[in-house]
């Protein structure tokens, strides 16, 4: 399960105004991309409504409500823009399908935000193969950024677990020089790439890695992976997993009175999940976790009260989701990704063809985002596809988490990675 | 009063069935033909389940384990190997139905609710196998596998020519199974399930059939499993859930465990519900599968082919027409009532 | 050997969640022969109605009593409706039905409540506890007394009362039961009320610790039907015993024996059950079944 919405905003093209410029001005009146008409523009999906991970698919809802409130205010161009969203169940065979018909029944101009490693890796050669643009994928996978020549019209949207791994790898190296890691990770491609990156970031020190301890999501708790990390002698304790499994790991890490440097992945660390482990397990539980931060967070309500972001965020989920949980941040995911593909489609103008959405996608710089952390740039370039790179690592403090330090750029690590 | 003898009438509707069939991918659309494919793949190993579960009486909670046996066989002689696929169905076929006798084997201790505690389990631990060994698997990642393509000279396009292959072997399996089913091996099963000590008592070696309807189901889901594979161009641990064999079981349940026909009806289901459910509320599609399920149960308690052969007898007024074979005799209510010497 | 006693402790208290919802499914496979795999998901939904009488204010004990009220109407009512007209149709159809309760309340549950993980409240203190350097919550000691009590509870309901007995009747011999004037589809109504009440106890034990979200009782549901199985399905202390048995050696499985690990422990602790049951067909405390020929 690899929950994406972390990496929602990717950022939209602004680098190409030049080029599009005197592109146009000279391109002649082409046949048209399937899932264009004078007045509508046809996007797909798929996301999991059933099954367990059925979580995410409020972020499907999410990029709805986004759409339908550009809808209400003048749409793309003057055209507006439908959304085709489907339930895949996270089962491949049915996400291929439904890929099928979407693009040959519903000729959808582009298939965007489809979620899960499983998934795209399934459905990824038959939309190369038709030239359909297959964009922002929520996954984690490095395959997205490393296989692009391969295939072309994919582009990730990489929420680049490997370089938050490696951004505390780095962390600990400066800080915690002698540490011994004990690492929590969740047993399948998320967990996977985690550990890839924390090994890279310690690169001679990997050794440093004391004890390793999976889980499966089919697990009912985790205290028994505590207790041997506890045991081995760890005193730095990586927790690489989703909500659920966080939030117990923490309390039973308390409960088993281990006190360890605790790193945290992001994904878990909505203020939400770290007031139930303080709940749960005591004050001491969280205190002191470290983590990152990319984007808002829209239950932390006092860091964010005036903020112009999360307030558009807000009316749009009151005006278009009235009954949502509001503090659920694959909502937020939803519209932060779906602000991105508008914008790419809004800077290609009233001539709108799948090659050139790529070109823009592929050539990005997006400031504006409204719901990525203050200062966060998302950033491609035809070599480089992944948007998010920069993050800032924070600390918990009774309520909140409190920044330390700048926002640095991964960018360097990934492309090192990916040599 | 009978216009056609039921053989007739049985040739007249498989020869309608292979019209049907035939000419599907002229009149539907491509992607339709690409669902009708999964059909084909899900038929075959629901026919496995009915032959085990309801003619031998044997529950399988764990088919997809089968299923994913047979896919993960094909898929990595396919991509470490690259052997082509007539000969990796085969040997997915030979390697499942192996494992099928084995399970088989160990079943024989077991019944009722213990034996379907025993096939959960298979199903249950098939992904973690599937993850375990990530060398040959790819663990999960999963294995990305070349698209079919049709042969050269064949005036097909890849699509096309998976999806007549498909069916193809679907109706070989049917046909397999109609004449392993036709006599003694058929009556052995039946009689196992409905009266075992009479059956024992009359010469019938439970131990060898019982492990062979295992055995040959397993054949089935293999080769069905191969296909999915194929299809989907990709296998991972995840195509291969516990919730696969649940669906199933759901599809021999709505189809009808009771003649062969109830593998194709309900592998239809379980391929469409899931795709009707998001038409009618795309918000909450299990709530909506949830309740079609049960709905479907309190008006067609034995299934789609049991509920239209019901009224097709109420219509036409005949004498009953006898199914392919025998509905099981055990209810629910009557399951409770087995322990005749309890205190 | 402090970690081994650790990994044994952590075991029981995960165990006694197993054994908990196993005894919920007993409960309902005495009274009509069906594993009910909705259970998990009915404990599920009372709990979160528990969890909304929370929200809305009432006091914790206050919200835990009407939820099970709740859950003992909720199950009676589904029997009557949903269950009671298919109970003389083929086990298999019952089973698929139970499928569809369970996908149409998880369904139900998600959009009601949404999907993101919330805490619950626990009326135990979470200060941790320790002997000889093993620590364990008051929470877990919770879980094991809660269940020990049901357990106790529901053996002296069937064992000492006239209505466990008539309940017992109408499971083994209805048309007897029947004649002698004992009303079996109310008995069976009633089955499922107890077996709802269960489930919500266990929901409600279990919540503080794997916290509340729509899917919380998915695994759990697998492992309680491994333990009530590996118990003897009819078996109530079956039920305990094995969902005990289950955890501790989960742990161990995947504690110390390296080649099982994390990854393959549950398959492992299912082939060890299936062996089990191949040995002893009726498992634990199950009796075996003698035909009359």
């Amino acid at each position: 399960m690899i929950p994406h919405y972390r990496k929602a905003v990717t950022g939209i093209i602004a680098a190409t105004f030049a080029l599009t410029v005197t592109s146009s001005a000279v391109a002649p009146a082409l046949a048209a991309d399937p899932g264009v008409t004078d007045t509508e523009i046809v996007l797909g999906g798929t996301h999991p409504y059933s099954g367990p991970a059925s979580a995410y698919g409020n972020i499907g809802k999410g990029i709805a409500a986004y759409f339908s409130y550009v809808n209400d205010h003048g749409g793309v161009n003057g055209r507006k823009i439908k959304y085709i969203d489907k339930d895949d169940g996270y089962s491949p065979p049915q996400a291929v399908q439904i890929v099928h018909q979407l693009v040959e029944q519903d000729k959808v101009f582009a298939i965007f935000d489809t979620l899960g490693t499983a998934v795209n890796t399934a459905i990824r050669p038959y939309l190369n193969q038709n030239g359909v643009p297959h964009m922002f994928v929520a996954t984690g996978a490095s395959t997205w950024g490393k296989d692009y020549q391969k295939y072309p019209w994919t582009i990730g949207w990489q929420p680049d677990y490997q370089a938050e791994a490696a951004l505390y790898a780095k962390d600990i190296l400066l800080n915690h020089p002698k540490a011994k890691i004990g690492v929590l990770y969740q047993n399948d491609d998320y967990g996977d790439d985690y550990n890839v990156g924390l090994k890279r970031g310690l690169g001679k020190h990997q050794d440093m890695i004391v004890k390793m301890a999976s889980y499966e999501t089919t697990d009912p708790n985790v205290s028994s992976q505590v207790s041997t990390l506890k045991a081995a002698g760890c005193d730095t304790f990586m927790i690489f997993a989703t909500p659920k499994f966080a939030i117990q790991s923490m309390v039973a890490a308390a409960q088993q009175s281990w006190h360890p440097t605790t790193y945290l992945n992001n994904v878990s660390a909505a203020v939400p999940f770290m007031n139930a482990a303080s709940k749960a397990g005591g004050p001491s539980a969280v205190a002191g976790v470290i983590s990152t931060i990319y984007l808002k967070d829209p239950a932390n309500h006092a860091r964010y009260a005036g903020d112009a972001g999360m307030k558009f965020y807000n009316e749009i989920m009151t005006k278009y989701l009235p009954n949502a949980d509001k503090d659920d941040g694959n909502y937020l995911y939803g519209v932060s990704i779906g602000y991105t593909m508008v914008d790419v489609l809004k800077r290609a103008g009233r001539d709108l063809t799948r090659k050139k959405v790529m070109d823009i996608a592929t050539n990005l710089v997006e400031k504006d985002n409204p719901l990525a952390y203050p200062g966060v740039v998302i950033h491609t370039s035809p070599t480089f596809r992944y948007p998010i790179t920069q993050m800032i690592t924070a600390r918990w403090l009774a309520t909140d988490w409190s920044p330390t330090g700048l926002l640095v750029d991964t960018r360097s690590m990934t492309m090192a990675e990916n040599k | 009063m009978t216009l056609v003898s039921p053989s007739s009438a049985r040739a007249i509707r498989v020869g309608i069935a292979i019209v049907v069939i035939a000419i599907l991918p002229a009149i539907v659309p491509t992607f339709v033909v690409f669902d009708f494919i999964y059909v084909a793949a899900y038929a075959i190993a629901i026919l496995g389940l009915i032959i085990l579960t309801g003619m031998n009486g044997q529950i399988s909670l764990g088919h997809g384990a089968f299923m994913a046996l047979g896919g993960y066989v094909a898929a990595v002689l396919a991509h470490n190997f690259g052997w082509p696929y007539w000969i990796g169905v085969p040997l997915a076929a030979v390697a499942s139905g192996a494992f099928g006798l084995v399970i088989g084997a160990i079943a024989l201790r077991l019944a009722g609710v213990y034996l379907a505690l025993a096939t959960f389990s298979l199903a249950v631990a098939t992904p973690s196998f599937l993850k375990h060994y990530k060398s040959i698997t790819g663990g999960f990642g999963g294995l990305s596998l070349d698209a079919v393509k049709a042969p050269a000279g064949v005036p097909l396009d890849g699509q096309q020519w998976l999806y007549y292959v498909t069916w193809a072997i679907a109706g070989a399996a049917f046909l397999a199974s109609a004449l392993l089913v036709r006599g003694k091996f058929g009556r052995a099963l039946r009689a196992l399930r409905d009266n075992p000590i009479a059956a024992i008592s009359f010469g019938v070696n439970p131990y060898y059939y019982k492990t062979l309807a295992f055995g040959w189901s397993a054949v089935l889901a293999g080769i069905a499993g191969a296909f999915l594979a194929m299809t989907t161009a990709y296998v991972s641990p995840d195509t291969f859930t516990f919730a696969l064999s649940i669906t199933l079981l759901i599809g021999a349940v709505l189809g009808g465990m009771l003649t062969f026909w109830g593998a194709l009806v309900g592998a239809i289901v379980i391929e469409f519900l899931p795709l009707v459910a998001q038409q009618v509320n795309a918000g909450a599609p299990s709530v909506v599968y949830g309740v079609t399920l049960i709905l479907m149960m309190l008006f067609v308690p034995d299934g789609i082919v049991g509920g239209v052969q019901r009224l097709t007898r109420r219509l036409v007024r005949r004498a009953p027409s006898t199914p392919e074979f025998e509905p099981p005799v055990p209810t629910a209510a009557s399951m409770a009532v087995d322990h005749s010497t309890r205190e | 050997m402090h970690d081994l006693a650790q990994q044994i402790v952590s075991g029981l208290a995960t165990g006694s969640i197993f054994a908990s919802m196993a005894l919920a499914l007993v409960l309902i496979y005495r009274s009509m022969g069906v594993i009910n795999f909705a259970q998990g998901e009915l404990a599920m939904f009372s709990t979160y109605v528990a969890w909304q009488l929370v929200q809305m204010g009432v006091p914790m004990w206050g919200a835990f009593f009407i939820t099970i009220v709740v859950a003992f109407a909720g199950g009676v009512l589904l029997e009557r409706v949903v269950i009671r007209p298919v109970e003389r149709a083929p086990q298999l159809t019952l089973v698929i039905v139970t499928l569809g309760l369970f996908t149409a309340i998880n369904g139900l549950a998600g959009w009601f409540w949404g999907y993101i993980v919330k805490p619950f409240p626990t009326p135990f203190p979470t200060t941790p506890l320790q002997i000889g350097g093993v620590a364990f919550s008051a929470q877990d000691v919770g879980v094991i007394v809660v269940s020990l009590i049901t357990l106790g509870l529901i053996s002296l309901f069937f064992q000492k009362t006239k209505l466990g007995l008539a309940m017992r009747a109408a499971a083994l011999y209805p048309d007897q039961s029947r004649v002698l004037g004992i009303r079996v589809g109310w008995m069976l109504a009633l089955g499922w009320g107890l077996a709802s009440v269960v489930g919500a106890i266990s929901g409600i034990m279990i919540a503080p610790v794997v916290f509340l979200d729509p899917n919380m009782m998915q695994s759990v549901i697998v492992y309680a039907f491994a333990a009530a199985v590996l118990g003897g399905i009819e078996s109530p202390i079956g039920a305990v015993v094995g969902g005990l048995i289950l955890g501790v050696v989960l742990n161990l499985l995947g504690t110390y024996v390296e080649a099982i690990g994390n990854e393959l422990r549950l398959a492992a602790a299912l082939a060890i059950i299936v062996a089990v049951l191949v040995i002893k067909p009726s498992g634990l405390f199950g009796r075996a079944t003698v035909q009359r020929v």
